[in-house]
Order: C-alpha cells, then structure tokens, then sequence
C-alpha cells in the first residue's frame, strides 16, 4: 500500500466510523441532557456540593454558576502547582514557580491546555493527575454544559430557565466523559502506553549509553486529553511520545477520540430543538470545512512544498516515522479544527501552507467541530449572524429556529464573533511591539512571525497546541498567553450564555413557506461562506506576513 | 340584499401601480442635495452611523497627513476618502429629498386656515356665537362651523350636517367625498375644503398634532426612529468595523517588524522604515469595513417608507412597515378586497318549458327602473351575455314603473296588459300565487340550488308564470386567486372576513382561493381571531375602517386604516391608505418584504466586495517587503499606490452606483424563501464576490497613467 493510500484510507476510515457514531452517540448525549433522574452517585454529589437537582437556572445564574466553578478550578490548581514541593509523589520537584503556575492553571481550567512548562522535568505524578486530569474531565464539561444552555435557548420558549449548571456538568462528567474516558484509558494501556508510578527507569543502550525510560499514570490522561479536546500531554512531545500514542492505529484512534463529542454534538441538539435536519445542517457546515481543511493539510504536507520538505523529498522533519508524513497530517488537522491542541507530529516544521493551515483551522473559531461544546456554541453563534443576513434576503426579519433574531441577540452574537480575534491580533500586535517578547522567537523573518502569531491564536481559541520554536516560559508569554486563555473562554461562555437567555425568552414565530429553511444546502454554503468570509478574513493580513508570505517566497 | 344607498361608495380605484420614480438617478437630484449632504458632514449628527463616523474620522487623519507631507497619491486618496462620506449623506439627502416635496405640497395646505369657533354650542340650541381663531388656537374639543368654499381648520368629527368634501390636498384623489355626523364616515381631516353645505365639526386634534403635521413629519423622515431590524444590523456593522479597525490597527507592529527585518526598497507612499503610512492604513480600513451598506441603510429605509407613501399609504413608524414584511396572515375582508362591492346577476335560470331568451328579456324590463348596483347589474348582463338591446326606461310607451321598496322588496314594469316583476323569492312567489298562478316544481330547486351555492336567487315572473331565476353573486375582482396563491408561496395565510352566513362565505372563500374564512364575524370575532393567530407566534395585517374596527386594528401587528373611515380607526392603526383601497395590504407587506431583502441583499454585497479589496491592498502593501507575496497581485494591478487609490476609489463608486438600488429597493417577485434566497445569494453574493475584482481593475487601468500615482 503506497503512503497515499494509506493516508486516504486513514482519513476514510475515520469519516465513516463518526458517521455511524453520530446517531448513537449523539443520541446518548441527548437522553444525558434532557433526562429526568438521577443515579444515586449524582445525587450524592449534589447532597454534598449543596445543589437542587429540580431547580432550574436563569441565564445570569448559569453564568455566574459557570464563572464561580471557574474561579475555584483556577484558585485551586494554582495553589496545587505552587506547592507541588510539599505534596506526595512530587518526584523530587520544586514548587512551580508563580507566573508558570498562572499560565498552567488557566490553560487547564480554559480547556486550553498550553503547556509553557515540559511534564517530565516539572510536574509529578499526583499534580498531573489529581490536577490537570481533573481539569481535563471539567473544562471540557463545562464546554459542554454551556453548549447545551444555548440549545435549550433554541429549544425552550418563553422562559426564563437554561437548565442547571451543577446537574450538566455533573450528568457531563458522570454519563459521558468518565464512561468512554476509562475505556480509552484501558485499550491505551493495552497498546502499550504507560500507567504506573514509576519515577523513571535508567537503563543501558545498546551503544553503550545510559537513557531514562519514564513512567507514570499517561494512558488514563491520554484519555481525557483527547475526549475532552484538552490537549495536554502528560510529556512536552504530546502524542508523539511513545508512552502516550505507541502505535499508527492508537493514532487512529486518538484522532476518533478527538473528533467523537464535537461530531455527535449536533445530533443531540437536532434532537433538542425537534428537528434532526438542523442537527445534519450544522454537522454539514462543519464537516465540509473539516474534510477541506483536512485535504488540503494532506495535500500541502504530502507534496512537501517549502524549501526543507522539498530537499529532504517529503514533510518528514518533526514527523514521527511510526504514524507517517499523512496520518500527522490529518493529527494537525484534526487537533486545530477541534480546540484540542495535542501535537503528534510539529506544525512548526509542517510546509508553511500546512502550519498556514493548522493556524487557519484555530482561527475560524474552532467550529469544525470544534472544541467539547465550545464547538456547537460557536457554530451556532455564526449561524446565527448567517441567518441574520440571509434571513433578511428572504423579506422577512430573521429567524433561526423560529427564534427572532433582533438587535439583542446580534449584540451578543456580535460580541462572540469579536472576542477572539481581537485577543489574537491585540496579543501578536503587543507582542511584535516588546523587544523582550521579539527575543523568544526562535526563526527571524516570516517564521518567527508565525511562532508569536501561532501563541496568540492558539491561546486566545483555547486551543493550546504551539508552533515551536518559541520561548514561551517567560514572564511576559505566560502572563500575556495567560490572559488571552482566559478572556478567550470567560468571554464568549458570557455571551453565549446572554445570548441562550434571550432567545429562550422568546415565543417562537411558526414555520411557512416564507421561513428561511435553515437545513437546506443552500443555507449550509451560505454559512461555510460566512465562516470563510466574515471570520478567516479578518486573519488574512496577518497571515500574509507569516505563512503565506513565507509559503510564496 | 337589495339596499337603496344615499351615497354611492366610491369605486376602489384600479389596482394600477403608480410608476416609481427615483428608479433612475435624476443627477439634477443629487445635485439639489448636495448642500443637505455636506451639512450631514458634522461629526455630531454623523456619529449615529459608526460606518461612516469611521471614515470621517479616517478622513481627518489623513488630511492632516496631507498637509503636513504631501504628495499626490496623499492627496488623491484623502480627496476620496471625503467623498465616500460625501456620497454616503448623499444617499441619505436623496431619498429624504423625495419626502420633502411632498411635504412643501402639504404645508401649503397647512397655511393661513382661520376657524369659526362656536362658543357654548350644543346641538339642541340654534343660537349660535361664532368667532374667528387662526388655526394653531384651536384646541381640542372647540366646536367650529365650516360651509361650502372654506377650509377645515383642524382634524375632527363632524358633529352636525353633512357636506361633500374635496381631500386632494391629502389623497391627491380629485372626486369629493361625503363626510356627515353619525356613523363611520363623520372624521374629517384639517386642511381639507368643504365643497357644499355646511357642516359643525368637533376638533379632536391638539394643536400641532393634526394629521397633516404628522403626514408632514413623516414624509420627510424628521425624527425619524430606526426600526428593531435596523438597530440589530447597525450593531452587527458596528462589530464588524471595530473587528477591521483592530485587524488594521494591530497590523502595524507587525507590518514594523516584518520591515525591520526583512529591508524592502526605498522609503515610498506606501512603506517606510516606521511600517505602512498612515494614508495606506486608512485606505485598507475604509476599505475593509463595511462602508457600502453602511452608506445606503439609512436611505433604503427612508425610501421604503416613501415607497409606501408614493402609493398613498402613510406609516406611522418604520417598525409597522417591517413588520408588514413579517406578516403570516392577512385578514381581509370580503366585500370591497376580495369580491367587487355589490353582487351581481352572472346567470338567468329558467324554470322548464321557459327559454333563456325570454327570461333575459323579462329580468331586463324588470329591473330597469331598479337603480340599485344589483338591478343594474341584470341590466347589463342581459345586454352583455344575451345580446339584448340597451334600453331605457323612457322609451317605453304606457309603461308603468313599479319602483324596488322595501316592503314589496319587488320592482318590476306593467307594459299593458304585461305585467313582470322580479324580486325576493318569497316576494314573487307569493305574488305570483295571488294573481292565481302556478309555481312549478323546479323552482324551488333552482333557489335551493343558488342559495346554497352562496348566491342570491332573484325570481323572475309574468303575472300568473314563473318564469325563471337570477343568480346573483359576489363576483371575485380578477386576478385574485392568483394573488392569494403567490401569498401562499410567500408562507401567507390570507383569511377572508364576512358577515356572511358560513355557506356563503365558504363558496365565495373556496372560489377566491383563500385559506380560511371568518363567516358572520362580529368585530369580537376579529379580534379573538387576531390574539388567537398571534398566540401562536404569527403576526397578523387587517384593514378596517369602522369604529368598532379599531380594538382589532390596534391589536393587529400591522393594521391599515381607511382614510375614508373613523378618527378612532386611524388613531388605532399603525397605517392610513389615503385611497381606502383595502388590497393595497397586499402592496405594502410586498413593500415591507423588498425593505428587508435590500438591507439584506446590500449587505452581502458589502461583506463579499472585501475579498478582493484585500487581493488588491495585501500585496500592494507587503509585495516589496515579501516579494513572493506578489503573486497575490491577481488582477495585476499596475502598482502599489495605483492599487490602493483604486481599491478606495472603487469603494467610494460602488456608494453612488447603488444609490439607485436602495431607492427602489431590490427586485422582488413573490416566491418562496429557498427560491429567493438562492437568486439573491447569486445576484448579490457572487456578483459580490466578483464585482470588486473587475471594477478595481478597470480602475487601475484608468488611473495609472496619472503621475505620481503610477
């Protein structure tokens, strides 16, 4: 089997596996959402977190809730990094230092997961589980959780009520991520991937030389890292360490782990809003952005333009020869379209479309799919702008949903859509304008523009993948990166939330003829054009001065 | 049925489009709005539209960069840029241009007018104390007196008399209309002259709150409210400025970096070693935001209201026209909207053994003396369908009239010893019956027949012999099932009131092709008919014109008053058809419609022109810096400033060459939403897309030979 072919099936095989996924699993995240009862472990749970399960909340209170649970996520890894020293199983490690343990509290609790520190010479075994593990399974729930506050928004008429934050993000936890996540964890481990407590192994080499195999609980974080497009390896090489992803087809199956909520996610709100054919639309809309972002980033590595690709024959350098030049590829696709950010291969070495690309994908707002819930919610934000427009080419004032679509909702929608790329731009601007942030760019030129711009993008969408090259663990990228995570994530839950409350509140106008169908191809393409028009655009500027300047020289 | 009438309705006018005006642009129009345009130039009245507040301020900045290092490519750009703000106002004057004759028309009307006042007048004392006040002094509840030659001083009822009134100067319709105390015709309107008679008139208006001055402040668009829908796009434009003013301004530490590192070619009007020029930032600014929408949106919805005012309507609020765009059910009523106002004889029955030739000729010579609509309907039938020679009552010698009355509830002729009478069934019958006659079988039959099919059975009789029967019906106006059936495609449910029995309104609501019928509806039944459509999420339009219309069209989402109708009903509606045309309803939500899609259509248009202004700018900006980047240079423009001057020269152009579009409004032909979404999507959005990529070139090829630009 040639390497193209072998790249075609890989990426193949995956379409179809999530495809016969969407139904069944969509369908579980849908009972999970609008269930009535509630297990015994949950009840517990709300017994001691102080919760009434029945009591339903308005948008400001799901808000508040949301940013309370996100203080005390952040307060309490901080406090967890900072006396690392003092705690078991901290192998001999210091205290993280202040400004990093800022940088790697918020990057967890914002599903980010930057890792400006490297885990096997920082952190030990109890922080990485009891800490970033535990945020792994709770920032993507908490995705989840306000993703499923603005379907009931669509949902829902003429109330005041989104749900409970406590009882999603409980049901989140328990239904979904820690079933699939122990499954995961197992066939891992299978495959040959670490868990254990070893503080590392030394061992002779065959030349003669001595080498540290290390150990640790990995294949349980691998898990989550990937269903909860976290992304943060529990080593600094991510999912190219082979402890993490030993195998081409525990590769596969990293990518499906990736890719399995994100995907299924429109399924439960088609069920939600009483129309599958909006679930298909949205799961359209964003499927024809993955596949294309997806072949183009086979095409661009695969036929290995740009001066080091070129020379050497194909992409290979920063590839792990075990997945091959495609498989990463369609990794680096995969992990950027989702706000995942874990790495089996480096984008900084990927042709400079194809780290062009990779930067793209986080630039669209992680839509296609997108992130645990943050995914749907930002999709559904520019469908709803798309509707606003297209809405009103049909002669009637917009309605998504049977929702109005007025000034109230564009605000927030408008709100959502300005977020991000002003932290990136506004982040890369400060950046390129402090000497001190310049000196933490490893490449001069266009490259070392795409280091700085890469950071922002990635932090700012919560992402949390890094080009490479650059310097991050410093005063200013930590702080900087820092704010930019947690603006990134706060920001858009608020007017995602604001928004949810306020279609919620609405009594739905009737389906006609007149309606804008919002499931037809028609309204798709409208919407991929949207996406490309409005969102990527806005980069285009930016981008020339990296990537493409870089990719056309 | 057969009603003797005082004053005969006026005919609704024919449904003939008035031609649009404005479609083309007159450039004397835009000439005579230049000093409006450049008044709008302040920034205090300028900032309401962050769009081009934006480009204002652009503009300042890169006039100061002018003057203080100037160049012509500076100058030629900055000399633009203030006229894209230019031509933006310029759009806003013409469209408030076009109210502002109307409203010269009206104030003309205003003037000068003097009122009888009667002091302590009531209607049971003759006396009568009467001085003159100017107009403006009358207050509400003042009692005047207007006769014959004078005009109304003040919006009002008229509590005494009745008097033919001529309301051209409103309607712009010449034939007098009768206006008399009691009932639904006693409102009469402040600048309107009373042909004859003499009438006593209530005043129901506060000073300066008259018709005429609201009609005033409306057509020329003072104080005028943005809608819901356009506040929604002003804030989504908004956004998208402030994402292109952060894109633009954070590209300039990295544009220095890139710069500093890379080196390029000598300082130029473009790039030096402090980044891109301030002129060039401005340039890419204006360029990316979206000013071509941002230009027209005030002036699309100003046109749209005198769209509306050009075909007679007068809205009260912008919000009431969007709303007509929204509508998904539409009440009509039946007598005047869907049917002709008078039933009419479409058919003569014989009764066995009788041949239609005869029965034309008898239910002719009986109804010639009956002046009612439908007498003279079976006139005209019998002349146009059975060929019968016109005749008239005085040509018939020892004819002897039986005039239509009430209580007979017969007409009909004695020629001789001929004697024929048509009437009420039962009328005829009987009369029939008394003269010892024989009433066959089958008539019955026939009247079941036609009674139930929702007609009016006249009976046609010769002395002792029943000779047949006439079908008389509500004649549907033409051309509405069509109408209705584009409603449907359009998602309207159109649902036809009646105070007719159910069958009747049944056969008449299935022949007019309506979805649904309110029959023997009280003005209760319509406005529970109203909040019942509206609980359900739909907005619903009525017409009305009587007193007890006016719960139901202030409840109504868009609600069109007849001016012909009562104060109490124009105050309740939210529109006012000056020609008391109930299909106009039809007009003004495919007014309401156009609105919404040309705000729609121009701002796809707008967002979609971006792609190639960054083709052309990006590597005007950065191809001497990156020369790979050249290869973004699609349309091959001639040079960087060449490229940037036409980027912003096309972005200026665009604003004029659409001013026409947003005037007239997008065409628009009812179809369903998929169909028109596709064609404007195509029209819009791709010729968007491409557009930009040909005018910039075409540009380019023009201004490149201009020194210091090439």
């Amino acid at each position: 089997m040639s390497a193209t072919t072998a790249g075609v099936l890989f990426v193949v095989s995956l379409v179809v596996v999530l495809a016969a996924a969407y139904r069944p699993a969509g369908d579980h995240l849908y009972r999970v959402f609008t269930g009535t009862r509630h297990s015994r472990v949950e009840r517990g749970v709300y017994r001691v977190i102080g919760v009434d399960p029945a009591a339903e909340q308005p948008w400001g209170i799901y808000a508040r809730s949301v940013l309370a649970f996100s203080a005390i996520s952040l307060l309490l890894l901080y406090a967890f990094l900072r006396l690392q020293g003092h705690l078991l199983l901290s192998l001999g490690f210091d205290d993280v230092p202040p400004e990093l343990s800022w940088n790697t509290a918020v990057s967890f609790m914002t599903n980010t997961n930057w890792q400006a520190y490297s885990g096997e010479s920082t952190l030990g075994h109890l922080v990485q589980m009891a800490g970033l593990a535990v945020q792994n399974f709770l920032s993507a729930a908490v995705g989840i959780a306000v993703c499923v506050a603005l379907v009931r928004g669509f949902a829902r008429s003429r109330t005041e009520h989104l749900g409970n934050f406590w009882v999603d993000l409980v049901r989140i936890c328990f239904r979904v991520l820690l079933p699939v996540a122990v499954v995961a964890a197992i066939v891992f481990v299978a495959a040959g991937a670490a868990q254990n407590f070893s503080s590392g192994q030394e061992i002779s080499t065959l030349t003669g030389g001595t080498q540290t195999i290390p150990g640790g609980p990995a294949a349980s974080q691998e898990a989550i890292k990937l269903l909860g497009t976290n992304g943060g390896g529990f080593w600094n090489v991510n999912s190219a360490h082979p402890l993490s992803n030993p195998t081409g087809w525990t590769n596969w199956i990293q990518i499906f782990l990736i890719l399995l909520i994100p995907v299924s996610l429109p399924r439960a709100f088609g069920r939600m809003v009483g129309s599958n054919k909006q679930g298909y639309a949205i799961l359209a809309a964003m499927g024809t952005i993955a596949i294309a972002s997806v072949a183009l980033l086979n095409l661009s590595n695969g036929l290995a333009l740009g001066t080091v690709p070129t020379a050497v024959g194909a992409a290979t350098e920063g590839t792990e020869t075990r997945f091959g030049v495609l498989q990463s590829a369609t990794f680096g696709a995969a992990t950027t379209l989702t706000s995942t950010g874990a790495v089996d291969s480096f984008h900084s070495s990927y042709t400079s479309f194809g780290g062009g690309l990779t930067m793209l994908n986080m630039m669209l707002g992680e839509i296609a799919p997108g992130g645990t819930g943050s995914g749907l919610y930002g999709m559904l934000v520019i469908a709803v702008i798309t509707v606003f427009v297209a809405g009103l080419m049909v002669g009637r004032t917009p309605e998504y949903l049977g929702k109005k679509i007025g000034s109230r909702e564009i605000k927030f929608a408008s709100l959502y859509l300005l977020t991000t790329p002003a932290l990136v731009l506004v982040g890369t601007a400060v950046a390129m304008a402090t000497p001190g942030a310049r000196d933490s760019m490893l490449s001069s030129g266009s490259h070392g523009f795409s280091e700085v711009l890469y950071a922002f993008t990635s932090a700012s969408n919560n992402n949390g993948s890094a080009f490479a090259g650059l310097s991050a663990n410093t005063g200013f990228y930590n702080t900087a990166l820092g704010i930019c995570m947690l603006l990134g994530r706060l920001l858009p839950i608020i007017f995602v939330l604001g928004l949810a409350g306020s279609l919620a509140r609405q009594r739905p106008v009737p389906e006609s003829a007149g309606t804008l169908k919002t499931y037809q191809p028609l309204f798709v393409g409208m919407l991929v054009g949207v996406v490309v028009i409005v969102v990527a655009l806005t980069f285009l500027p930016a981008l020339a001065l990296g990537p493409i300047a870089e990719g056309l020289s | 049925m057969t009603t003797t009438s005082i004053i005969d309705t006026p005919a609704p006018p024919e449904p003939t489009k008035p031609t649009i005006k404005g479609g083309l642009l007159d450039p004397k129009q835009l000439w005579a709005s230049l000093p409006d345009a450049l008044r709008k130039l302040d920034p205090r009245t300028l900032w309401r539209n962050p769009v081009m507040f934006i480009v204002e301020i652009g503009s300042v900045f890169t006039t100061v960069l002018a003057i203080t290092d100037p160049s012509v490519f500076s100058w030629v750009i900055t000399v633009w840029l203030w006229l894209t703000v230019l031509f933006a106002n310029l759009a806003e004057a013409v469209a408030e241009g076009r109210g502002k004759a109307q409203a010269d028309t009206l104030r003309k009307a205003k003037q000068d007018t003097v009122g009888r006042k009667l002091r302590n007048w009531n209607p049971d004392s003759p006396e009568i104390d009467e001085h003159t006040v100017g107009a403006p002094e009358l207050q509400l509840g003042d009692f005047v007196v207007v006769d014959a030659g004078e005009v109304i001083p003040g919006d009002g009822e008229v509590v005494q008399g009745i008097a033919s009134v001529d309301e051209s100067a409103i309607t712009g319709e010449s034939a007098p209309v009768i206006r008399e105390s009691g009932g639904d015709r006693s409102a009469v309107t402040g600048g309107t002259r009373v042909l004859s008679d003499r009438i006593i008139v209530r005043i129901t208006q506060k000073p300066g709150e008259s018709f005429v001055d609201r009609m005033i402040a409306l057509v020329e668009g003072a104080n005028r409210q943005k809608t819901p829908n356009e506040i929604a796009l002003n804030i989504l434009l908004a956004s998208l400025t402030v994402i292109f003013l952060m894109a633009v301004a954070t590209l300039q530490p990295m544009a220095v970096f890139a710069v500093r590192e890379q080196g390029f070619g000598p300082d130029d009007a473009v790039l030096n070693n402090d980044g891109v020029t301030g002129i060039v930032l401005v340039s890419l600014l204006v360029c990316l935001i979206p000013t071509t929408i941002g230009a027209l949106l005030s002036a699309i919805g100003i046109a749209g209201m005198d769209r509306l005012v050009q075909r007679n309507v007068l809205a009260m609020s912008g919000r009431a026209v969007e709303a007509a765009g929204d509508v998904s059910t539409l009440l009509l009523d039946k007598t005047g909207t869907i049917t002709l106002g008078n039933r009419q004889a479409s058919e003569f029955v014989p009764v066995h053994g009788v041949s239609v030739a005869e029965i034309a000729d008898a239910a002719q010579l009986s109804s010639l003396s009956d002046e009612t609509p439908e007498g003279r309907s079976i006139v005209t039938h019998a002349q146009q369908a059975h060929q019968l020679p016109e005749r008239s009552p005085g040509e018939l010698r020892d004819a002897t009239w039986i005039e239509f009355t009430a209580q007979t509830r017969m007409s009909g002729v004695d020629l001789g010893d001929r004697q024929l009478r048509k009437g009420a069934a039962a009328s005829v019958i009987e009369w029939v019956r008394a003269n010892g006659g024989h009433v066959p079988d089958d008539v019955k039959d026939i009247v079941e027949e036609i009674s139930s099919s929702g007609g009016t059975p006249l009976v046609v009789a010769e002395h002792t012999r029943v000779l047949g029967v006439i079908h008389l019906k509500d004649v549907v106006k033409p051309g509405m099932r069509e109408r209705f059936d584009e409603m449907r495609r359009m998602g309207i449910r159109t649902v036809m009131i009646t105070g007719d029995n159910p069958r009747t309104a049944e056969a008449i609501a299935r022949e007019a092709g309506v979805d649904d019928f309110l029959a023997e509806a009280t003005p209760e039944d319509k406005l529970a008919l109203i909040k019942r459509e509206q609980e359900g999420g739909k907005l619903v339009a009525m017409t009305g014109d009587g007193t007890n219309d006016a719960p139901a069209l202030a409840q109504a989402d868009v609600g069109v008053a007849m001016n012909t109708g009562t104060s109490a009903a124009k105050e309740a509606g939210n529109m006012v058809d000056l020609d008391s045309d109930p299909t106009k309803l039809i007009e003004i939500v495919e007014i309401g419609k156009q609105l919404l899609i040309t705000r729609g259509a121009l701002t796809t248009f707008s967002i979609a022109n971006d792609i190639a202004k960054y083709f052309a700018i990006i590597p005007a900006i950065f191809a001497a810096v990156y020369p790979g980047l050249d290869t973004l240079n699609i349309m091959r423009l001639d040079s960087p400033t060449s490229a940037i001057l036409s980027a912003v020269v096309f972005n200026a152009i665009i604003i004029v060459a659409l001013i026409p579009l947003a005037l007239r409004g997008v065409r628009y032909r009812p179809s369903d939403a998929a169909t028109m979404l596709r064609r404007n999507l195509l029209v819009y959005g791709v010729g968007g897309i491409v557009t930009p990529f040909i005018g910039i070139k075409v540009i380019d090829l023009l201004i490149s030979n201009i020194p210091g630009i090439s």
